[in-house]
């Protein structure tokens, strides 16, 4: 099949590429533009790991086609730091509260919380949950992903981070 | 996995897209979310020679109220949904419903077009849209025609689409105000289709229903809308032995497969009970 030229911006940065229609989005990242923290893990449409921020909407990529990307602005896990290389608050909250264990699932749910975070800039638990809600972890138990996220909400919005009683 | 070759045409309007598809025929598939059909494609289930994508019709997208009606695009997605102010005030069954389903990812591109087109008996907004009898506006060769929700399903995956044609808009009567609304879905997980699920409007007047309507999901090879089950409930109050009336009606009409999600009669049992809690919460809200 012929291809197509397609245009976008990743991570800040404008990649110019000719793509087969059928190319998913995961994979014309992961294998031709080495971006690979955006994972595959179940390719059908429900773990969460490759989820990307595409013009403003989290998605997963598995699910969308590179073409269909042409012309948006995509962020992933790549482009989380701060533009000194300081971590992004999400990066820091995953560190300190202890967010991942193997992870495999973490740039997904980094990406994830951080549209959530946009959206709902101090989410209650269950609205974290609600909102990760697409992304599976099949190592914390979520409980310090929680705790991650209400660390980063925390801190961007520049309160200290008090930690519920268990 | 990796989907089947296939062409890509992206029309910026809806005569565009209409003449495409009307040409390619059987080799064209219109492409709206993608969360069903792309999935699809990838276990090769789908193997559409062209896609036509209609996410760069800018007609297509959007809900605005005409008259007693509210008309959304077929290109709205869930999260649109979820987010509008019109919506949560006059229709707010459409966020209800569009929050149970999937998950957020799969509802930033799931469109209500594609959920209602599709004919899987698994998606949760046809049984709304019988429930609240909207119509669908088609484009398509001969031009636009109107077809009921009520009409339009006629078995899994058939439906009044023809080939060329374009589900364009849904068109929703606005309930009256005051009404009570619920849609209640049992599912196995989050991202799961419903094991059944049941969704009510109704109004109230002198401390009985005046007007009632249901639809049920997943438990027959089309969406199902409860007219009987409905009738026996209008003018009651209604008391525990009108609902059980009413559940056995709404039962009886059911013919779902013994799949994963349990046997047969389970799930006929289990779109009895999601219509008593829908019916409890619905008649909760309403008021009149």
């Amino acid at each position: 099949m012929a291809k197509s030229h397609v245009s976008m911006k990743v991570n800040g940065k404008t990649i110019e590429a000719l793509v087969e229609p059928r190319t998913l989005l995961i994979h014309f990242l992961r294998d031709e533009q080495n971006i690979t923290g955006p994972h595959i893990g179940c390719e059908t449409s429900h773990c969460g790991a490759c989820t990307v921020d595409l013009d403003g909407k989290s998605v997963k990529s598995c699910t969308v086609f590179a073409i269909q990307a042409n012309g948006s602005d995509i962020r992933t896990i790549e482009g989380m730091a701060n533009a000194d290389g300081t971590l992004h608050a999400l990066q820091e909250g995953f560190r300190e509260m202890h967010g991942l264990q193997c992870g495999f699932c973490t740039p997904g749910m980094i990406v994830r919380a951080y549209r959530l975070l946009q959206e709902n800039n101090n989410p209650t638990e269950e609205e974290i949950r609600y909102g990760i809600s697409g992304n599976l972890c099949r190592c914390t138990g979520y409980q310090n992903i929680v705790k991650a996220i209400q660390f980063a909400a925390a801190k961007l919005n520049g309160v200290a981070f008090q930690e519920a009683a268990e | 996995m990796i989907p089947g070759a296939f062409a890509y045409h992206r029309p910026s309007s809806v005569k565009e897209a209409v003449g495409l598809l009307a040409e390619l025929g059987d080799d064209g598939r219109a492409l709206a979310g993608g969360h069903s059909l792309i999935p699809m494609m990838k276990l090769r289930l789908a193997t559409p020679a062209n896609l036509v994508d209609l996410g760069g019709i800018a007609d297509l997208k959007g809900i605005r109220a005409d008259g007693n009606d509210i008309i959304i695009g077929a290109m709205t997605t869930q999260h649109d949904l979820i987010g509008s102010p019109l919506l949560g005030e006059k229709i707010p069954i459409l966020r209800e419903t569009s929050e149970q389903i999937a998950d957020p990812q799969v509802r930033y591109l799931g469109t209500l077009g594609g959920n209602v087109a599709n004919g899987d008996p698994g998606n949760d907004m046809p049984a709304v849209m019988l429930c609240l009898n909207a119509t669908y506006q088609i484009v398509g060769r001969a031009g636009e025609r109107r077809i009921a929700a009520r009409e339009f399903y006629q078995g899994a995956y058939f439906t009044a689409l023809e080939a060329g044609d374009v589900l364009t808009a849904v068109r929703i009567p606005i309930p009256a105000a005051g009404h009570g609304y619920a849609y209640e879905k049992l599912k196995r997980k989050i991202g799961d289709y419903a094991t059944a699920a049941a969704a009510v409007v109704l109004t109230i007047s002198g401390g009985k229903i005046g007007t009632c309507s249901i639809g049920l999901t997943n438990v027959a090879e089309t969406p199902l809308w409860a007219e009987e089950a409905a009738k026996i409930l209008v003018g009651s109050a209604p008391d525990a032995a009108t609902v059980k009336k009413a559940v056995a009606a709404a039962e009886a009409i059911t013919a779902p497969a013994t799949d994963a999600r349990g046997p047969a009669l389970y799930r006929t049992k289990m779109a009895g009970v999601m219509l008593a809690r829908a019916l409890a919460r619905a008649k909760a809200r309403a008021r009149g």
